[in-house]
Parts: C-alpha cells; sequence; structure tokens
C-alpha cells in the first residue's frame, strides 16, 4: 500500500484522477449520449438514422440561427479583443492616475446577472416613445424606432449589452498578460527611441499574444452559444422575424420548447463541431500548436 | 498529531457550514411561503399556499401560467373542503411565465420527475402535451356528471380521440370592447358598427378627426384573424387537416386586414396584441379606441385599465356579410386544466378540479372572481348574476357584459387546427414571423405566407 502510494510513476495519475473524472461524468458522457440521442426520435422512442440531420441542412430557420450567431461572434469578436487590449495598456502605464478605481468601475458590469442586465436594456430600447431610447432620441430630434424589432438595432443592443459586461474582464485578462512583461524591455526600447506607439505594436502586443489567442478561444466559443442576452431582451426564446435566435436558442426551442428532444441533439452536436472547428482553424493559425522555440 | 487537530477542525468547520447551510435555506423557504400567503391577492405571484385545518389533507400542487387564477382555484377549494370534510385539499399554487411553465412541464414530463399533481396549460400549447405518450389523465369520467351543461366545443378542444383531457375555464368567446369616450368625442356611434366594412369606415372616420389609431393589427396573437377567418370559413389547414396556411381564404383574411392598416386608422401596437403588458398603457391612455378580443379581457380592462372604468362598452363583433348566417363570434384562447397520469393523487385532483372547475357555483364564480364567460351557458342569462351591481365587472363596462354575449351566443364557431398538433408550430411561426413579415416589414402577403408555408412544412417533413 505504501509502495503504491508513494511511487513515482502512479502519483501523478492520482493527482489528476479527480479531473479526468469529471471530465467523463459531467462532458464524456453526456456528449456521447447527445450523438446517440441525435439519431433518435425521443419522443416516439425510436432510431431515424440521419433524418435529423438531413432536416437540418434543408432547415432555414437554423441556417439563419447559425447566421445570427456567427455574426454576433464576429461583432463581439471585432469590438471585445482591440479595445479591452488598448484599454488595459492604458490603465498599466505610469502616466494612469487612479488606475484601480478604474479597473474596478470596468468590472463591475461583470458582475451582474445578465437576466437582469437583459431585462433593463430591454425596458430601456422599449418601443413605446416613452422609453429611454426614444427619449434620447426625440431629444436629438429623431423620431423613435422599434428598437427591438429591427435586425440592424438589435444586433447594436446585443453588441452593446456585450461590451458593456465584458470589457471589464477582457481588460483584467490583458493587464495580466501586460503585466508579466518585464519593464526592462520598455526602457531599453525607450532608450533607442522608439515611441509609444512603437513600445505597444513591437512589445506588447507580441508578447501578450498567448493571452490574446486565450481571449480569442472562450470569446469565439461565448460569441457562437450566446443564449441568455437574446432570451432576456426579447423576453423570451421568440423574438419577430427570428432576427434574435442563436444556434443554442434554436436548440432551446426543439428540444424543449417543442419536445424534439433528437432533432435538438442534433443541432447541439453541430454546435459542438462547428466551434471546435473555428477554433482549431484559429488556433493552428495563430501558431499555438507549434512547437515552442527553445 | 498538530495536523491530525487541524484535519479534524477543518472537517468540522466544512459540516458545520453545509448544516448552516441547509438551515438557512429552509428558513428562508418558509418565510417566502407565508409571506405569499399574507398577500395573496389577485395580483400575488409566485407560490401561493392554502391554509387548511385537519389531519387528513391532500396536499395538491398546482402550476399556473395566470396569476389570476390562483385566487379562484383557492375560493374554489375552500368551499370543497366546507362540502367534502372526509376528501380535504390544500393547494399549493405556483404562478410562472407562460412559456416557462409550459417548458417546465413538458421537460418533467420527459423525464418523469418533477411535474405537479395539477397544472393550467394554454389552449395553443395543448396538443403539444397530445403527442407521444400522453402524460395526462384521462378525464371523461370526472366530467360526466356536469355534462350536461357544458358546451361540448369547449371539451373537444382539449380532446383527442374520444378522450378528454382538460377541463375548460371559459368560453372565451370574441367581441368587442370600445372606448366609448374616444369615440363619441370623434362621432363615432360603435352601435352602428355591424360589419368590418362599417368597422373600417369608422376607423378612418376616427383617425381623420383626432389622428389617433382606432383598433390594433395583430403581430403576436390571431384573436382577430381567426375571427375573420372563421367567418369566411377558412382554417390554417385544408379538408384533410394538412398543412395550409397559404390558402386563399387566409389571404384573403391578411389582405383585408392590410387594407385597414394601410388607411393609417389600424396600426400595430407595442407588444403585438391588445393583451400584453407593453399595450396596456396604450389603451388605458385612449391612444388605441378598440379591442377584438375574446371576453375574458375583461379581467385585463378591470385590472390594467383602470383610467377606462365606465368608458368601455362590450359589442359583438363585426361580420363580414350580416345575411349570411355567417360565425357572429369564434372562441378565443383558452386554459385547459389537466391532472399529471402519474401523480400518486391523480384521481381525487381530478374529482375536486371538476368540481373546482365545472360545477354550477365555480361557473358562477368564474364570472364573479374572473369575469370570463362560463362554459355553463345557464349562468350567462341569470340576469340576477350578470347584473348584479356589486360586481366588479358590470360596475366597470357602460353596458351589461352579457348584453353581447346574449346577442352571438347560439353563433360561436371554432377553428378544426385548434386540436391539431401543428397548431403550438403554426401559431409560433404566425406570431414571429408571417405577421411581422406583412405588418411590420411590408412584405406582399402571398409571399410571407408562401414563406412560411414551407418553413412549416421543412418542420412536419
Amino acid at each position: 500500500m505504501k509502495k503504491f502510494f508513494y511511487s513515482q510513476k502512479i502519483a501523478p495519475y492520482v493527482f489528476v484522477l479527480p479531473f479526468v473524472l469529471t471530465v467523463l461524468l459531467f462532458w464524456i458522457a453526456p456528449i456521447s449520449n447527445g450523438v446517440l440521442l441525435s439519431f433518435q426520435d425521443v419522443l416516439k422512442d425510436q432510431w431515424v438514422g440521419t433524418k435529423n440531420y438531413t432536416r437540418l441542412l434543408s432547415d432555414k430557420i437554423f441556417l439563419k440561427a447559425i447566421l445570427n450567431s456567427l455574426k454576433y461572434m464576429i461583432g463581439t469578436l471585432v469590438l471585445l479583443i482591440p479595445f479591452p487590449m488598448l484599454f488595459a495598456s492604458l490603465l498599466n502605464s505610469k502616466l494612469m492616475v487612479k488606475a484601480n478605481f478604474f479597473k474596478s468601475v470596468y468590472f463591475l458590469p461583470a458582475l451582474t446577472s445578465v437576466v437582469v442586465v437583459g431585462t433593463i436594456f430591454r425596458l430601456m430600447f422599449g418601443e413605446a416613445s416613452a422609453s429611454f431610447a426614444n427619449q434620447v432620441m426625440e431629444a436629438l430630434g429623431q423620431s423613435p424606432i422599434k428598437w427591438l424589432k429591427g435586425v440592424g438595432t438589435s444586433y447594436i443592443i446585443l453588441l452593446l449589452i456585450a461590451c458593456w459586461r465584458w470589457t471589464g474582464v477582457n481588460i483584467l485578462y490583458f493587464l495580466a498578460g501586460l503585466q508579466s512583461i518585464p519593464t526592462e524591455l520598455y526602457e531599453a526600447a525607450s532608450i533607442d527611441g522608439a515611441s509609444k506607439w512603437q513600445q505597444f505594436k513591437n512589445i506588447s502586443m507580441p508578447l501578450v499574444k498567448p493571452t490574446t489567442v486565450y481571449v480569442l478561444t472562450i470569446s469565439i466559443y461565448a460569441g457562437l452559444s450566446m443564449f441568455l442576452e437574446s432570451y432576456m431582451i426579447f423576453k423570451g426564446n421568440n423574438s419577430p422575424n427570428n432576427i434574435g435566435l442563436t444556434i443554442v436558442g434554436y436548440l432551446y426551442r426543439q428540444g424543449i420548447e417543442k419536445r424534439a428532444m433528437g432533432y435538438a441533439c442534433a443541432v447541439g452536436i453541430v454546435l459542438l463541431l462547428s466551434v471546435m472547428i473555428v477554433n482549431l482553424v484559429q488556433l493552428k493559425l495563430t501558431g499555438t500548436f507549434d512547437k515552442e522555440e527553445k | 498529531m498538530k495536523k491530525k487537530v487541524l484535519a479534524t477542525l477543518l472537517s468540522v468547520a466544512m459540516a458545520a457550514t453545509l448544516l448552516v447551510g441547509c438551515g438557512s435555506s429552509s428558513d428562508t423557504a418558509s418565510e417566502s411561503g407565508e409571506a405569499a400567503t399574507e398577500s395573496a391577492g389577485p395580483g400575488a405571484a409566485g407560490t401561493t399556499e392554502m391554509e387548511v385545518e385537519g389531519d387528513d389533507v391532500t396536499t395538491l400542487n398546482v402550476w399556473t401560467f395566470i396569476e389570476l387564477h390562483q385566487q379562484f382555484y383557492t375560493d374554489m377549494a375552500e368551499k370543497w373542503n366546507a362540502e367534502n370534510p372526509d376528501k380535504k385539499v390544500k393547494l399549493v399554487l405556483s404562478n410562472m411565465a407562460y412559456d416557462d411553465m409550459h417548458n417546465k412541464l413538458s421537460l418533467s414530463l420527459e423525464s418523469g420527475e418533477g411535474a405537479p399533481d395539477i397544472v393550467d396549460i394554454e389552449l395553443g400549447k395543448f396538443p403539444a402535451f397530445m403527442t407521444g405518450e400522453i402524460g395526462l389523465r384521462d378525464l371523461t369520467d370526472v366530467i360526466d356528471p356536469y355534462r350536461e351543461n357544458i358546451v361540448q366545443s369547449r371539451l373537444d378542444i382539449y380532446g383527442k380521440d374520444g378522450k378528454e383531457y382538460g377541463l375548460p375555464t371559459h368560453v372565451g368567446a370574441t367581441v368587442a370592447f370600445y372606448n366609448t369616450e374616444a369615440l363619441e368625442a370623434a362621432g363615432v356611434d360603435y352601435t352602428t358598427i355591424k360589419t368590418w366594412d362599417d368597422f373600417k369606415a369608422a376607423g378612418v372616420k376616427y383617425y381623420e378627426a383626432t389622428g389617433k389609431t382606432f383598433a390594433c393589427v395583430e403581430t403576436t396573437a390571431q384573436w382577430m384573424i381567426n375571427l375573420m377567418l372563421a367567418q369566411k370559413g377558412g382554417d390554417y389547414l385544408d379538408a384533410d387537416g394538412n398543412l395550409a396556411v397559404n390558402n386563399d381564404t387566409m389571404v384573403e383574411v391578411l389582405q383585408y386586414i392590410k387594407e385597414m392598416q394601410d388607411t393609417g386608422a389600424f396600426a400595430t401596437v407595442p407588444g403585438g396584441q391588445p393583451d400584453n403588458e407593453e399595450a396596456y398603457p396604450n389603451y388605458n391612455s385612449g391612444d388605441y379606441a378598440v379591442q377584438i378580443m375574446p371576453f375574458w379581457q375583461t379581467s385585463r380592462f378591470t385590472n390594467y385599465m383602470t383610467d377606462l372604468k365606465g368608458k368601455v362598452a362590450i359589442a359583438a363583433p363585426p361580420v363580414f356579410d350580416t345575411t349570411d348566417g355567417e360565425y357572429q363570434s369564434i372562441g378565443g384562447g383558452g386554459t385547459g386544466t389537466a391532472i399529471i397520469a402519474s401523480s400518486p393523487n391523480a384521481d381525487l385532483a381530478a374529482e375536486v378540479m371538476a368540481y373546482i372547475k365545472l360545477s354550477e357555483t365555480a361557473n358562477e364564480e368564474v364570472w364573479n372572481v374572473l369575469g370570463f364567460d362560463p362554459v355553463n351557458t345557464a349562468v350567462w342569462s341569470d340576469t340576477a348574476l350578470t347584473e348584479n351591481a356589486d360586481n366588479q365587472f358590470v360596475q366597470y363596462f357602460v353596458n351589461p357584459p352579457f348584453e353581447a354575449l346574449n346577442e352571438i351566443k347560439d353563433n360561436i364557431g371554432t377553428l378544426n387546427f385548434y386540436t391539431d398538433e401543428k397548431a403550438p408550430s403554426i401559431n409560433n411561426e404566425f406570431c414571429n414571423v408571417t405577421l411581422n413579415n406583412i405588418f411590420e416589414n411590408g412584405m406582399d402577403v402571398k409571399e410571407a405566407l408562401d414563406e412560411s408555408q414551407a418553413t412549416l412544412e421543412n418542420e412536419f417533413q
């Protein structure tokens, strides 16, 4: 017994065991069950072969859900990577006054519940002329807008929520990355006469790349699997003309609202595959899989 | 040794926090329960627990999606307990949002766990629970004692293959609600409106005089659309029950409404239909004057549009042609109370709910408390009840509410698609896509319907 526990060969496996068990129990098991269910009609309890998948191919609403999710993901990537990186380097700069105060202010929105935020945004962007957004429009001399009924306006609102909520979190990631860069590099650069912008471009950006790749990876996943924000601002899973329908929203609609659990599983598998493919391509392109240079 | 002590201490601390966690959570649960009981008016949300004395009491869990129903069920259950001291029940009522409740129910039936004993299922969602293995109890036996007084068509809409699974609440006859004050100021006399053409002309006249909207065109419900469709003998399905939402009658109806919208007197309303929290203020303030809604809208008036007290008249809805004997009205919406078959108390629950919803007292209370048109039409002509001066609904409306109902009583239609299992998906498509395309985005009626037909065909393939 003692020999077993003190064995250097076995010890590592004992240490990773809890993690492996968790993955098996809460990830691999449900995913394989999902794959099996996606070939069934759960309500009738029979195997239907690839019918769920062929139906997906001709399902225009599913296509719309994918496009909506993609659009949202791209929007969040464009807004939530460069700007937080910039803000983080500003906060990291010695010239910044009250940096800690701003750090917490930026981070505060992340602590609020999406349910509350979504409800407040829904009310702010209500259709009535008395809603906050329409009051602002009126002050600007514009006529009221049906914010949550238009494709463009509802997209802006969703991005607004995402930015308001996640900018602070991404700033923290980038700050951590920036602070691990030795200050000597900057000193050397400034002695050589590099401007602040050149320092940012040639020192900060390349050296926070691991952080950027990490943020990119989780943002791709978060963007494609967005559900709650849309659910809250449209007060349910149904939006006019499905402008707010996301892949997960469609999964929820099919599996829970329409009780087509098998079809919903097929949707889920497609989501899993698309997130994986997008991320693998992205990781390949950013060179994460390359061997570290020695 | 030191380590051992430390480890023990830590374990004790952990166990203690666990216990503390349990204790505090059960405390809060009972507190909120009591609080809910105290404030259990019609407006109270969340969980309401009845207080029943005695030992031999069966607790029944009830899920509702309309909080107004809770008070009614509790009142009726108290009457049941008084009449049946040997079969006392205690209702624990939970109110949830419409979508949430139906989703939770479908999940719990699917998984076989967590379902209540009794549940209110909305008409539009009912067919979804009639597919596959039905998890609801057949109620034919408990309905039998009350059957002779009940409008059969309202039982049929919750049935399948000769079995009945839902207890109806009301007929939901569609009527017209006119804001008389606003109309009179514009010189419009609602009593002269008999046909849809009259309705449209009155709208134009009103709009020209006031610049305000006469009535709404619906985008998130089909109250007026279903009425017009039934009057023209149409449906969402063809004669064989196949999907046909792009049929000629449907095109004709939506085209007619589209032309109403084009006059400017009719417009979409925030929330998309009169029975919506965003829409109520628009009617309450007089920005929209008329609603074509099922009779149960009365309760929304008294609860959410209080400024209109003494200004609203109820009339028979318009028809296309007064001479061809077409339907005068149509049953709209509805809540079928169902019993979960797997509940250990299913039989008692069925008996109690049949009493709560179908007995004569129940039908009187449906009017007195909820303001609905009860399924026992004998109540409709009982003027002692329907014109009782103490009744809040009688006080609220300009004319006796049942006047219009008795006028249309023998000519209330229905649509075949109500009981079809395709209905939930069709409703979903109409309320999200079709009607929005037509009335918000200005899409051609036929084109929009063709597109929805294609979407739905794909879904049912």
